[in-house]
């Protein structure tokens, strides 16, 4: 049997059927986007119900189901998939390549990520979203009235889609760099994808193994964790936390990369440290799997189980403080335009301080036992998670914006985004240090009016709309700007990586002709040399055309004869199996069956399509 | 040092002096910054230098931050800057400081660690607490004493509590008196508590624990040696049987599947709290509510409406929703409760 492949260029198809990783980068980003609101929306309401003692907005399941599923969206759905967006439209833009190592699966991973997404909040239509956290702890995650079914699929399919992305990344940053970019000329985005990618690959199976024995648990009467049949329930904890740490660093990487590349392109001078920079990075992620029972200090693990995790996770602040410093050494000294790109990797600098000095105080751990489970965690969590990663994301989108649309976005909107959201981020989290040390406990629909908690509560409150605000803003200027913005051109900011050495937006091969790369910051150094003591001399303008080396065998005359891969529609057909498999395994064996074979097409349509046409 | 960056560090100044400030107050009776007792001390002692600490870092670091931002910001005809690649002696040096500092900070907290484990020493006060979905089991095993949701101990002894929990895991947390430790199923935890002075302290599950896990609140209530004897001796006493109304609403009901009241025959029920001696709490349904007449109506016209999720499902048929109960019904029943002290 013969499969053509699609050749649709415009149109609804060709996004369907797309295998571009530009394409596919934006649908991740658009789709990160829409959870975002959906969970920030979430947390408005949350936020609704906790402005005054005893409120009356929310019911307790409505509370439960919303905490949890606010929860599931940040993580996996938006702060994820916005590194993903990132890795994907970026990554062979930075590295000198044309699209990564397997474009299909490329496309396979957004689409199990946007049905994964649509299975988890289908649940809401079909007896009650997940209540039992994001975290899930045994045993309640199996009782019924914590509805995890959804949870345990939907995290599994998620899990899929970032496996498979995962190991693409490597592959791509491994294989696929221009002739001369070795690891250590890698823009540090690139660096902090490929230990994201590793973090993944060997976090991911964890989580799996944690959530298939709940799974079995809940459908097919398994007991791994239930204490009814002598088990321990803090195994889940093991398992999840295991995975669950790792992912904090999934998580931030990638914004720490942004930051990198975004300082020394607004100061104009380089990084300072990049391998210290890079090697920091490394040691986070191994340092990260050796501080996952931080998150069980009260579980009772024993003194010396709980020394040494201290210890571990004291330490790992060590590199991250260092990276902090290497980023302030870049500012110094330098020549500072306050672009919003910018504004943002300072909001991430001055937020991810707090964030980590309130994550050392919980690393006390008899400090811990009082902070643990308060608002005082919650507080931290936001502030590396939305002050740190958050804001690192936007900073990335501010920067690659007229790469990727080919105009700028407007700077005087940019920066109205930006103060509405750091004044409102803090107004909103930073009364959550006080809640916790009031005495203030999370995951609580209601709070007693005697507790002296109404004030900070209320603030917190009236902050949270502030975001909100901030948030159209940014819509605001994307919507404004979109037919009326500035053109870009190749190089709006005088940057200092490959990207910005071709159009904007880049024709579908990237580039007409592969670089060969001599050094970090090879763009930078086709446009400036160094003269004594760093003094920059621009190259003439002239010389840097004739002089730069291309590869040869490539030339690209335009970019008629360059091959890239072709559209496919296997990919989304294979990914549309894994919802209908999950469906089946819940309600109906002849629903696993369709999925099965869905997904079974998929695969041996997508194995046996020729490769070319 | 420029106008523009003292400005800066006075507004930084006078907010973290206005968040600090809020933090005092006793009116904050959860608050975990004011012990009341040496094991929460013992916390407190490690942690509000870690904080200082902490808030010098933050005044120091993000100072240099606004500072090389006002002093390094583009001036038109500023030519482009050196291209410093790095400095390896700074490098390693703030690698190294944090390091120290860090291990500094450490040698305290392992000795805290360990000096919150273990068995305390003098004349210890031992008292078994299980977690229930949404409530406390206090039991004296010393004492033949079982009640639910207060706990109460000698003002100046320490009490040694085995924590466990009978479906999912919770948390008991007093603050003023002492860190957290979870209650686990098939595990059994411990935690010292000890209170300088008689009081009551408010304490809560911090463990989420299900749908009614905001309302599973209980108290410590430190006496007197005297008045904890007291107390103690009154809760082995049997109260007198319960009047004909009372007893008949509360068959109606079936109340003794799921309660126990001592000495009355058919009330042996372990399901819900022990309510032998109900009369003498501060609070019942699990610490949620003053026990007092209004509350207690409210409650037994529709407990779920009061405590979504709880157990006491007493509409006809065992149900959750309202009870039917009549008032006057319901008025004999706390009258008899009320009288269990």
């Amino acid at each position: 049997m013969r499969f053509q492949r699609p050749t649709a260029t415009t149109g609804w198809w060709s996004w369907a059927t797309t295998v571009d990783h530009k394409r596919i980068g934006i649908m991740y980003g658009v789709t990160a986007i829409v959870f975002f609101v959906v969970g920030g929306s979430e947390a408005l309401l949350m936020r609704l119900q906790l402005a005054r003692p005893n409120g009356r907005i929310l019911t307790a399941e409505a509370y439960n189901q919303l905490f949890t599923m606010h929860g599931l969206t940040m993580i996996f759905l938006v702060v994820m998939p916005l590194g993903a967006a990132f890795f994907n439209y970026m990554l062979p833009l930075l590295i000198g390549a044309r699209d990564v190592a397997f474009p299909r699966l490329n496309a396979f991973s957004y689409w199990v990520f946007l049905f994964g997404g649509l299975f988890l909040y289908s649940s809401f239509l079909l007896g009650g979203a997940p209540s039992g956290g994001w975290f899930g702890y045994a045993p309640l995650s199996e009782q019924p009235s914590s509805h995890m079914i959804f949870y345990s699929l939907g995290l599994l399919v998620l899990g899929i889609s970032s496996t498979v992305a995962a190991i693409n990344f490597a592959v791509t940053i491994i294989n696929l760099r221009a002739p001369g970019m070795s690891l250590m000329r890698m823009p540090v985005f690139v660096w902090m994808t490929l230990v994201v990618s590793f973090l993944l690959i060997f976090a991911l199976p964890v989580l799996t193994i944690g959530l298939f024995e709940l799974f079995f648990d809940l459908r097919f009467g398994t007991h791994f964790f239930d204490p009814n049949f002598g088990a321990d329930p803090v195994l889940w904890q093991h398992l999840f936390w295991l995975f669950g740490h790792p992912e904090v660093y999934v998580l931030i990487l990638p914004a720490m990369g942004i930051v990198s590349e975004v300082l020394p392109v607004f100061s104009r001078k380089p990084l300072f440290g990049y391998p210290v920079v890079v090697f920091s990075g490394i040691a986070i992620g191994f340092m990260g799997w050796g501080v996952w029972a931080h998150h069980m200090f009260a579980v009772g693990l024993g003194p010396v189980a709980n020394s040494a995790f201290a210890l571990s996770t004291m330490f790992i602040a060590v590199p991250t403080g260092v990276k902090i410093f290497n980023w302030m050494a870049t500012l110094w000294g330098g020549d500072i335009r306050f672009k919003t790109p910018l504004l943002f990797s300072l909001g991430f600098i001055a937020m991810f301080i707090i964030g980590g000095l309130s994550g050392v105080t919980h690393a006390i751990v008899p400090s811990d036992y009082q902070q643990t489970d308060t608002y005082y965690i919650v507080a931290h969590f936001h502030y590396v998670l939305f002050g740190g990663a958050i804001f690192g994301l936007f900073s990335g989108i501010y920067y690659w914006w007229p790469k990727i649309t080919g105009r700028m976005l407007s700077e005087t909107i940019g920066k109205w985004h930006f103060w509405v959201m750091l004044i409102g981020f803090n107004v909103t989290f930073g009364p959550f240090h006080i809640l916790g040390l009031q005495g203030m406990p999370r995951r609580i629909y209601q709070y007693a009016p005697n507790l002296g908690l109404n004030f900070w509560n209320m603030v917190s409150t009236i902050g949270s709309f502030m975001i909100a605000l901030s948030l159209l803003i940014f819509f605001y200027n994307v919507v404004h700007t979109f037919r009326r913005g500035a053109v870009a051109g190749e190089d709006p900011w005088d940057g200092r990586t490959l990207e910005w050495s071709i159009p904007s937006p880049p024709p579908h091969y990237n580039f007409e002709e592969l670089p060969v790369v001599h050094s970090v910051d090879d763009f930078w150094h086709r446009k400036y040399a160094e003269g004594e003591g760093g003094r920059l001399v621009p190259v003439v303008a002239g010389g840097s055309e004739a002089d730069r080396e291309v590869s040869t065998g490539d030339h690209g005359g335009g970019g008629h004869s360059i091959h890239m891969p072709s559209p496919s529609y296997f990919p989304l057909v294979a990914a549309l199996g894994l919802p209908i498999l999950c469906y089946g395994l819940i309600y109906s064996t002849i629903l696993v069956i369709d999925g099965a074979v869905t997904l079974l097409v998929g695969l041996y349509g997508w194995a046996v399509e020729p490769s070319a046409e | 040092m420029t106008a523009r960056s003292k400005a800066w560090l006075a507004v930084t100044a006078a907010t973290g002096l206005t968040f600090l400030l809020s933090a005092c107050g006793s009116s904050r009776p959860q608050d975990s910054l004011s012990p009341q007792g040496p094991e929460a001390r013992k916390i407190d002692v490690l942690f509000k230098p870690v904080f200082w600490i902490a808030v010098g870092v933050f005044v120091l670091v993000e100072g240099l931050l606004v500072y090389a931002l006002v002093r390094f910001r583009h001036k038109p005809g500023r030519e482009v800057p050196a291209q410093v690649h790095g400095n390896r002696r700074l490098e390693i040096g703030w690698t190294i400081l944090p390091t120290l500092l860090l291990a500094g900070i450490a040698v305290p907290t392992i000795g805290t660690i360990f000096s919150l484990a273990g068995k305390p020493a003098g004349n210890v006060l031992e008292v078994t607490v299980t977690g229930h979905q949404w409530w406390w089991q206090v039991e004296y095993p010393g004492l033949g004493v079982v009640t639910a949701n207060e706990v109460h101990i000698p003002a100046g002894r320490p009490v040694y509590i085995t924590l466990s929990s009978k479906d999912v895991i919770h948390s008991f947390w007093v603050p003023r008196l002492a860190g957290t430790q979870d209650l686990v199923p098939n595990r059994t935890n411990h935690l010292t508590i000890q209170a300088d002075e008689p009081g009551v302290y408010l304490g809560q599950c911090k463990e989420f624990c299900g749908i009614s896990h905001a309302n599973m609140r209980f108290r410590v209530i430190a006496q007197t040696e005297d008045d904890f004897q007291a107390w103690a001796r009154q809760q082995i006493q049997l109260p007198a049987p319960p009047g004909a109304e009372a007893l008949a609403v509360m068959q109606q009901v079936g109340c003794g599947g799921c309660h126990t009241i001592g000495g009355v025959e058919g009330f042996g029920g372990i399901i819900g709290p022990d309510l032998t001696h109900f009369g003498g709490r501060t609070t019942f349904a699990g610490g949620m509510l003053e026990n007092n007449e209004a509350n207690l109506t409210e409650w037994f016209r529709d407990p779920q409406h009061v405590k979504p999720g709880n157990d006491m499902k007493i509409a006809p048929g065992g149900l959750p929703g309202p009870s039917g109960l009549s008032d006057d019904q319901i008025r004999a029943l706390i009258v008899y409760l009320e009288s269990l002290q």
